[in-house]
C-alpha cells in the first residue's frame, strides 16, 4: 500500500495531536489528580443511571473497567461496582413465594463473568443485576456520617472526602445496599463516585462507557435532551429496596421482584 | 469466590464479608450502660432520699466516672483515623446521631458527673486540704478550688445545687444511653437494629447493668476492706435489680413477640441466625443464662425469707449473672446485627482477632481499666464517708482511718 504525502502528513498530524493530549493527560495521571473542569456547571446537571436488566449479559467488564479507572483494591471484597447472578429454580418460579427462594452469587464481583453451574431450559428463571451506588436523593449515609465527609453534590452526587472521613464506618452500616467498603490503604470510607472525574468534563462513567450492550447509561435529568428521559417514560421502572425511600436514582427496568 | 470463604453461607453482598464493627463497638454500650444505671442509682437516692442505698451512693458515683472515662477509647480505637475525631467536635455534622455523641458525653462528664462528685466530696477535700501533708495536701488544695467555705450556709447550697444538678444529671444520663441506642435503632438498612424500642431497651438493660455492677463493687469493696456490708442496703439494690430487670426482659420480650408477630421479609433471615450463630449467645447466655436464671434468684430473695447468708449469696450471683447477660446482649445487638446480610440470602461469621488493635488483647484491657481508674478514685475520695452522721466533715473522726492518696 503506498501513502501518498497528503495521508502521510494527515496521519503524523493526528499522530502528534493525539500524542500531545495523551502526554497532557498523563501529566494529570502523574499527579495523582483529575484534569479541572473549568466548564462544567454543577447547577444544570442532576445525575442518575438507568440499568436495563434485559440488555446485561454479564460478562462483568464494567466491574474491571471500574477497579481500574478508579483504582479499586483488587481484592474481592471491595467493589464500587459488582454483577450479581440471580437464578430462581423452575419449582420456585410459579411458587406463591418465590422471592423469597432465589440462589444468587457474585463470583469476584462478577469481574470475569460467571461460571455456567446451572442447567439451561428447564423452566427456571435466570438474569444478571449490576449493582453501585444509589446516588440516593436523601442518602442515610449522608445522614448519618458524624463530621460530614460523605456528602451529596449539588448535580446529585453521593461523594466521600477522604480527607476528612473519620473511618467510623457508621454510613457503611447505613448503606441498605452494601455499596460502601472501607479501603484498607486510606482506612476511609470508599464508593462509587459515579466517575465524577469524567462525567464533569462531558464524558460518561467507565462502567457505561465499556458496556457491550448499553445496559447501563448514564443520564441527566435536569437535561431535557437526555435520553434517560425518554427511557424512564417509556419503561415500566424500579429502584432497589423502594420501601427503603431513600430517594433512589439507579433505575432498573425488568428489575424482578426477588431482587434485594 | 466468596460462597467458598469459611464461614460464609449463602449470599453476601461483595462488600459485606468483612465485619464493619468488632468487639470495641460491643464494649461501647456495655460501659456507657455501666455509667447511666450506676448514676441513675445513685440519683435514686439523692432525689428520692433513699436512706436504704446511701451506703453506695459515692460508690456509685465514682463507678459512673471510672467507666465514663473510659468510654470513648473504644470507640478512638477502632476509628481508622481517630486523629480527626476531634472533627466531630469542631465541624459536627448536625443530621448524624453520632455527630451529636461527643457533646452528649461532655455535657454528661463535666456538667453533671464532676460537679456532683466535687460537691458531694467537698467538705472532705477541704478537711483533707487542711490536715494531709505532702503531695496530697497539694492535690487537695487544688482541688478545694479556693473555696474553704464549710458553713451550714454553704453546705446548704451545696446540697441544694447537688439535687439540682441530680435532677437535670436523671435525664442527661437518660439521653446518654437512649442515645447509644437510637444509634442502632435509627438504621433502617438493618432489620435487627432498627426499632423505636432500641433506645428503651438499651436504657433498661443500663439501669439493670449499673445496679448490678454496683452491687458487686459493693461486695467486693467491703470485703477488701472489712467492712461489714449493710444488709437493708444490698436488699434494696436487690430489690431494684429484680423489677427493673422485670421490666428490661418484658420490653425485649415485646420486642421479640413483635417481630415475629409482624412477620416481616427480613423474619426468616432473622429467625434462622438467632437458632443458629447466635444461638450460644442469644438463647443460652443472654435469656437463659444472664436474664430468667438473675430472674429467678432474685425473685426467691423476694418471696422466700432466707438467711443473711443465703441472700448475699444469691445477690452476687445474680448480679454476676446479669452482668454476663448485659454484655450477651450488647454483642448480640452489635454482632448480630451483622452477621446476616442486607440482601437477606446469606450469613457471615465474625472472627475475633487477638492482639490486634481491635481485637481481644485491647477489649480485655478496656474491660480492666475503668475498674484501675475506680480503685484510684476510691483512694483518693473514699466513699464511705456517709456512714458519718448528717455528712459534717467538721466533726469527721473517720479521716485518719481513710488510706492516704
Amino acid at each position: 500500500m503506498s501513502v501518498d504525502r497528503r495521508q502521510f502528513l494527515a496521519d503524523a498530524t493526528k499522530f502528534l495531536l493525539l500524542t500531545g493530549a495523551a502526554g497532557q493527560a498523563w501529566a494529570f495521571v502523574a499527579e495523582g489528580r483529575p484534569q479541572d473542569a473549568p466548564d462544567y456547571d454543577i447547577a444544570r446537571h442532576w445525575w442518575a443511571m438507568f440499568i436495563d436488566i434485559e440488555k446485561c449479559i454479564g460478562c462483568g467488564r464494567c466491574v474491571e473497567a471500574c477497579k481500574i479507572e478508579n483504582d479499586v483494591p483488587d481484592e474481592p471484597f471491595y467493589f464500587r461496582t459488582w454483577v450479581e447472578r440471580y437464578y430462581i429454580p423452575a419449582r420456585d418460579v410459579t411458587s406463591p413465594r418465590a422471592e423469597d427462594h432465589p440462589k444468587v452469587d457474585s463470583p469476584d464481583g462478577g469481574r470475569h463473568g460467571f461460571p455456567d453451574i446451572y442447567p439451561k431450559e428447564d423452566g427456571s428463571k435466570s438474569f444478571f443485576v449490576p449493582k453501585l451506588c444509589n446516588h440516593c436523593a436523601h442518602s442515610p449515609c449522608v445522614q448519618v456520617c458524624p463530621v460530614g465527609a460523605t456528602f451529596e453534590s449539588p448535580d446529585g452526587v453521593v461523594l466521600v472526602d477522604k480527607d476528612y472521613c473519620i473511618g467510623c464506618r457508621y454510613c457503611v452500616q447505613a448503606c441498605p445496599y452494601g455499596c460502601r467498603f472501607i479501603d484498607p490503604r486510606t482506612n476511609t470510607v470508599d464508593k462509587c463516585s459515579l466517575c465524577y472525574h469524567r462525567i464533569t468534563k462531558g464524558l460518561t462513567t467507565a462502567c457505561c462507557e465499556v458496556c457491550p450492550t448499553g445496559a447501563r447509561q448514564l443520564g441527566d435529568l435536569r437535561n431535557p435532551a437526555d435520553p434517560i428521559h425518554e427511557l424512564l417514560r417509556t419503561h415500566k421502572v424500579q429502584v432497589l429496596k423502594p420501601n427503603m425511600a431513600t430517594g433512589s436514582k439507579v433505575y432498573y427496568n425488568g428489575l424482578d421482584a426477588s431482587v434485594r | 469466590m466468596h460462597n467458598l470463604l469459611p464461614g460464609v453461607e449463602g449470599f453476601m453482598y461483595p462488600n459485606e464479608m468483612e465485619l464493619q464493627w468488632s468487639v470495641l463497638i460491643v464494649l461501647y454500650p456495655f460501659i456507657t450502660g455501666l455509667v447511666a444505671g450506676a448514676f441513675i442509682l445513685a440519683s435514686l437516692e439523692r432525689v428520692f432520699n433513699l436512706e436504704a442505698i446511701r451506703p453506695t451512693y459515692r460508690l456509685a458515683l465514682l463507678t459512673a466516672l471510672a467507666f465514663l472515662i473510659v468510654a470513648p477509647l473504644p470507640l478512638q480505637l477502632h476509628l481508622g483515623h481517630p486523629e480527626r475525631s476531634i472533627e466531630m467536635f469542631l465541624t459536627p455534622h448536625k443530621t448524624s446521631a453520632m455527630a451529636m455523641f461527643g457533646f452528649v458525653y461532655l455535657w454528661y462528664l463535666l456538667a453533671v458527673l464532676v460537679i456532683e462528685i466535687w460537691l458531694e466530696y467537698r467538705p472532705y477535700i477541704v478537711a483533707r486540704a487542711q490536715s494531709a501533708a505532702g503531695w496530697s495536701r497539694w492535690f487537695y488544695r487544688a482541688a478545694t478550688l479556693g473555696s474553704y467555705n464549710l458553713s451550714p450556709r454553704a453546705l446548704r447550697i451545696d446540697d441544694r445545687i447537688g439535687r439540682l444538678i441530680t435532677v437535670v444529671g436523671i435525664p442527661s444520663a437518660f439521653l446518654l444511653h437512649g442515645y447509644v441506642g437510637f444509634i442502632f435503632g435509627s438504621i433502617k438498612a438493618n432489620p435487627w437494629w432498627s426499632t423505636p424500642l432500641m433506645p428503651i431497651v438499651f436504657l433498661f438493660s443500663a439501669i439493670v447493668s449499673g445496679i448490678a455492677a454496683v452491687l458487686l463493687i459493693y461486695f467486693v469493696y467491703c470485703l477488701a476492706r472489712g467492712i461489714p456490708l449493710d444488709m437493708p442496703c444490698l436488699d434494696a439494690m436487690g430489690k431494684f435489680l429484680f423489677y427493673a430487670f422485670l421490666v428490661d426482659f418484658g420490653l425485649e420480650m415485646l420486642d421479640l413477640v413483635h417481630r415475629n408477630y409482624e412477620a416481616d421479609e427480613s423474619l426468616k433471615t432473622l429467625s434462622f441466625m438467632v437458632e443458629t450463630r447466635l444461638f450460644g449467645s442469644q438463647i443460652v447466655l443472654q435469656i437463659i443464662v444472664g436474664t430468667l436464671a438473675p430472674l429467678l434468684l432474685l425473685g426467691l430473695t423476694q418471696l422466700l425469707s432466707l438467711t443473711e447468708a443465703a441472700r448475699k449469696g444469691l445477690y452476687a450471683t445474680a448480679g454476676a449473672l446479669t452482668l454476663i447477660g448485659i454484655f450477651a446482649m450488647r454483642w448480640n445487638v452489635v454482632i448480630g446485627g451483622q452477621l446476616f446480610s442486607k440482601s437477606f440470602l446469606g450469613y457471615t461469621t465474625y472472627k475475633m482477632e487477638f492482639a490486634t488493635r481491635e481485637g481481644l488483647l485491647p477489649a480485655l484491657v478496656l474491660i480492666v481499666l475503668p475498674f484501675l481508674i475506680l480503685w484510684a478514685l476510691v483512694r483518693i475520695f473514699p466513699p464511705m464517708l456517709e456512714y458519718d452522721p448528717g455528712r459534717k466533715p467538721e466533726a469527721n473522726p473517720a479521716l485518719p482511718a481513710e488510706p492516704e492518696a
